[in-house]
């Protein structure tokens, strides 16, 4: 297979309408594909156009609030020419014979989707030409579209989609029929309304939590407060007796409670009295993770880069400063705490899960009834958040290992608060020794940094650098000649995963507010520093310049002062300028002016959320989101601990999205690392402070 | 224990623990999934839902203290979605994961109907309790903003009233 070759083509029909289907390569082969330069394309398109011209989208990235439901649809809609108004949605069933690996993570939603979908698209597209110039016996050259229907230019002919979708499904699909050129959009660049919008006012949007099935029951599990602790043993009398409840059932996990509603099931889990192993993780409490992490940071590293010779480099410098910057593991804490539901039988299993891991979710649900994967059918709810958590699917074994000992009966698994909270897979705690020097004229000639920290993902082994771990740091784009940077994996056996815009969130920090001490250190605007070590980086530049422009760097309001930090992820560019004021102690976020280049443009209006969300999310996790552990155990358990922004606090937040002629970047996770380092930067602006540590806490501040 | 109440404009009565949350009535017991469970300790506004036309916490309200009371939820702020917060977040595009926003188009509703042009300043307090995770912030104050105009047209069209 090689190209942009659709050679093989699914008719499925459902109901009244037509299904125009295409079946594309498995995502392997075009990832490899697209490696090699010859073409990308991905396998997650399916357009189904009924004889009424409805025309069904189905969508293959979950919905987890990043607007994969709009910005699919509109790569789709555009290229077929399709009316918007016609558009509906579906989201797609796993299936990895034709959508491969099925997940959203990474903000790959529109990067992976970009060629594929709109190949899809104008494939579908050219098919429906096709058929109308063979029932008009006309040239299809001369033939054209226009929102849903084939015309002819010369006699005035008009067919609609829904009209030939039939007999379009009966001809050849193209190799790669044409795209548009991007002057033509119809759909793409603007600001399509969220199809999501409507049933997420009004209380009908399914969330994983809403699914109600007949004859449903309701569960919570005890589980060890300690991380990798086991049951000892239960005594579940008090439990039994409480009113609703129906069933104790040992799981790997803990001690389910089954009941028949969910209130019952947690007054259930009350009355449970349940013995631990606590297991070995329940000799650390947050002090000895430091001292851990610090010793760590004196021993030898894996190396991540290594350019000119830094040692000798600070060795040789007129001036030269080190540093320790700390993050603490975080809670994802999306607002719809973990949950699934399903239903096992002998033959076959259902499970209803609001997840970013589609894939993953279906053949662990295969693994633990022993059924093979086609026998499970995983339906895809929107999630009330995900940031990461929900590439977990730790909660999806739980409900179907409740589910397989209800046999037959439908099982919902609730987490609580407390549950989500204390038994999260968390964005990893780090600890980083910088040292850099500046040369005789004040501008930074040498950067180190010792990272200690443990994996994201279980990464690392061997020796291994897990560049998650360093990313943000080990990826800078400044050109300084001397830089080394290294890890070692100092785990203490609290669970991780990734967080939103995962290395990023802690590294651009300590790495930004890092280069801030250097350019004070050499006596140097920020700005100025950042521009001069910039000329490799010229998109970076750009929206740097676009950010300090638009915020009138250097120009701040009497008692204002700014900090600044940029980033370059997920193929994405992003700078951001935070404008504050300490008064008597106490800080003010008065402004954010965040400019970004993703590329190609999809949905203005969703960059723009993405953005502000991303910004409101880190400054949580700036101001104060720390999850502290004693004696293993989590000491947060819901919001009053672990707090999180608020509508008080959000300042005003321009966006300026710098559009480039580039492959489209990813949103979700672009504004998140540059907020914290841009606020610190603005905190010693104004106070001569250096925040080293994040939260940084108003005691920390005044 | 039987407990009747008024709902979203109906007689409702229901046959549970007296103890029971309203939430978990309202989502198990009843079926409206509207309002959502996100704290469980009156920390997050996301099951807000209105009582005798005050925004209450429903995870931390016994259903037995409702009784002969008229509850509100998101459901029966319109039968057609077109109560006017409602109206103000389609045109604003608010939502994101959409999970919280119950809450605050309850919370919002609230507002308005105790001060029909609200500030910032205004917003900020009635709503500081209300978390969203996306950050739908600034949205969330647009759309408020918003609903107060279309309001204002409808009590001047001789069609508001709405709660």
């Amino acid at each position: 297979m090689s190209g942009l070759q659709l050679n093989r083509r699914d008719l499925l029909r459902s109901g009244a309408g037509l299904m125009l289907g295409f079946f594309l390569p498995d995502s392997r082969d075009l990832l490899a594909q697209q490696a090699r330069g010859q073409g990308p394309i991905h396998p997650n398109a399916y357009i189904r156009i009924a004889s009424d011209d409805s025309v069904t989208l189905i969508i293959t990235k979950a919905e987890m609030g990043q607007g994969t439901m709009t910005s699919l649809s509109q790569l789709l809609a555009d290229e077929l020419d399709c009316d918007w108004k016609n558009v509906k949605t579906e989201f797609a069933p796993v299936n990895p014979a034709l959508y491969g690996n099925q997940g959203v993570y990474g903000s790959q939603s529109i990067r992976t989707t970009w060629f594929p979908l709109r190949q899809a698209g104008a494939n579908a597209r050219a098919m429906l030409l096709e058929t109308a110039a063979q029932q008009w016996k006309a040239d299809k050259t001369a033939l054209r579209t226009d929102a849903g229907f084939v015309v002819n230019p010369a006699t005035g002919a008009k067919l609609s989609y829904g009209s030939l979708a039939e007999a379009a499904s009966k001809v050849a699909v193209p190799a790669a029929a044409p795209l548009k050129n991007p002057k033509d959009f119809r759909y793409i660049g603007k600001s399509m309304k969220r199809l999501d919008t409507k049933s997420k006012v009004n209380g009908t949007a399914k969330f994983g939590l809403d699914t109600r099935l007949p004859g449903m029951v309701y569960a919570v599990i005890a589980r060890c407060p300690v991380f990798g602790g086991k049951v000892a043993s239960f005594d579940d009398s008090k439990a039994k007796a409480v009113p609703g409840v129906k069933k104790i059932i040992q799981v790997p996990s803990g001690v389910a409670v089954v009941a028949e509603n969910t209130w019952a099931a947690m007054q259930g889990r009350n009355a449970l009295l349940v013995k631990y192993d606590e297991g070995p993780v329940a000799q650390y409490s947050s002090a000895d993770i430091r001292k851990m992490f610090a010793e760590y940071a004196e021993k030898p590293g894996a190396v991540a880069k290594k350019a000119g010779d830094a040692d000798k480099a600070l060795a040789s410098a007129a001036k030269k400063i080190e540093a320790v910057y700390e993050a603490p593991y975080l809670s994802h804490a999306p607002m719809e705490p973990m949950n699934c539901t399903a239903v096992v039988n002998s033959d076959s299993c259902e499970i209803w899960a609001p997840t970013q891991m589609q894939s993953g979710g279906r053949s662990t649900a295969a693994q633990i009834t022993g059924l093979p994967a086609d026998s499970v059918k995983l339906h895809s709810t929107f999630m009330g958040g995900g940031f990461g958590r929900r590439g977990g699917t730790d909660y999806i074994s739980e409900a179907v290992e409740v589910a397989k000992a209800m046999a037959g009966t439908p099982v919902k698994l609730t987490w609580t608060r407390e549950d989500d909270m204390q038994h999260d897979l968390y964005r990893p705690a780090s600890y980083v020794k910088f040292a850099g020097a500046v040369d005789a004229q004040g501008w930074p000639v040498a950067l180190t940094a010792k990272v200690a920290c443990p994996s994201f993902f279980g990464g690392g082994r061997g020796g291994a650098v897990d560049s998650t771990a360093v990313e943000g740091i080990h990826t800078l784009e400044y050109t300084i000649p001397n830089v080394f940077v290294d890890w070692r994996k100092a785990d203490p056996g609290i669970p991780t995963t990734f967080w939103r815009a995962v290395g990023y969130t802690q590294n651009t920090f300590f790495a930004e507010c890092f280069l801030d001490e250097l350019a004070a250190l050499g006596g140097k605007d920020p700005l100025e520093v950042r521009r001069r070590l910039l000329g490799n980086s010229p998109r970076l530049m750009a929206v740097m310049n676009k950010a300090a422009e638009s915020a009138g760097w250097g120009k701040a309001p009497a008692g204002h002062h700014q900090g600044i930090a940029v980033v370059n992820n997920i193929g994405s560019y992003t700078a951001i300028v935070a404008e504050v004021s300490v008064t008597k102690g106490a800080m003010k976020l008065h402004r954010v002016v965040c400019a970004v280049d993703c590329g190609h443009i999809v949905n203005p209006a969703i960059i723009q959320q993405q953005i502000e969300s991303g910004i409101v999310y880190g400054l949580s996790a700036a101001l104060k989101g720390a999850i502290t552990i004693n004696k293993g155990r989590v000491e947060q358990g819901n919001f009053d601990r672990y707090d999180v922004t608020r509508i008080n606090e959000v300042p005003k937040i321009d966006v300026h999205i710098v559009e480039t002629d580039n492959n489209p970047g990813g949103i979700g996770e672009a504004s998140g690392p540059a907020i914290a380092p841009a606020v610190a930067n603005a905190i010693f602006a104004a106070t001569g402070k250096r925040l080293r540590k994040m939260p940084m806490k108003p005691e920390d501040i005044a | 224990m039987a407990i009747t109440f008024t709902l979203n404009g109906g007689a409702q009565t229901v046959d549970v623990n007296p103890q029971t949350p309203l939430l978990w009535v309202l989502r198990d017991t009843i079926g409206l999934t509207g309002t959502k469970f996100g704290c469980g300790m009156a920390l997050c506004g996301a099951c807000t839902v209105h009582l005798n036309g005050n925004p209450i916490r429903s995870c931390s309200t016994p259903v037995s203290s409702v009784a002969g009371k008229t509850i509100t939820t998101v459901e029966g702020l319109s039968a057609d979605t077109t109560h006017p917060v409602q109206q103000a977040w389609i045109e604003e595009d608010v939502p994101q994961c959409g999970y919280c926003q119950s809450g605050q188009l309850m919370a919002a509703a609230s507002l308005l109907a105790k001060k029909p042009q609200p500030t910032d300043a205004d917003i900020d307090e009635a709503l500081r309790g209300n978390i969203c995770r996306c950050g739908t912030y600034t949205q969330i104050r647009k759309a408020i903003h918003r609903a107060a105009e279309i309001k204002a047209a409808e009590i001047k069209a001789g069609k508001g009233g709405r709660a």
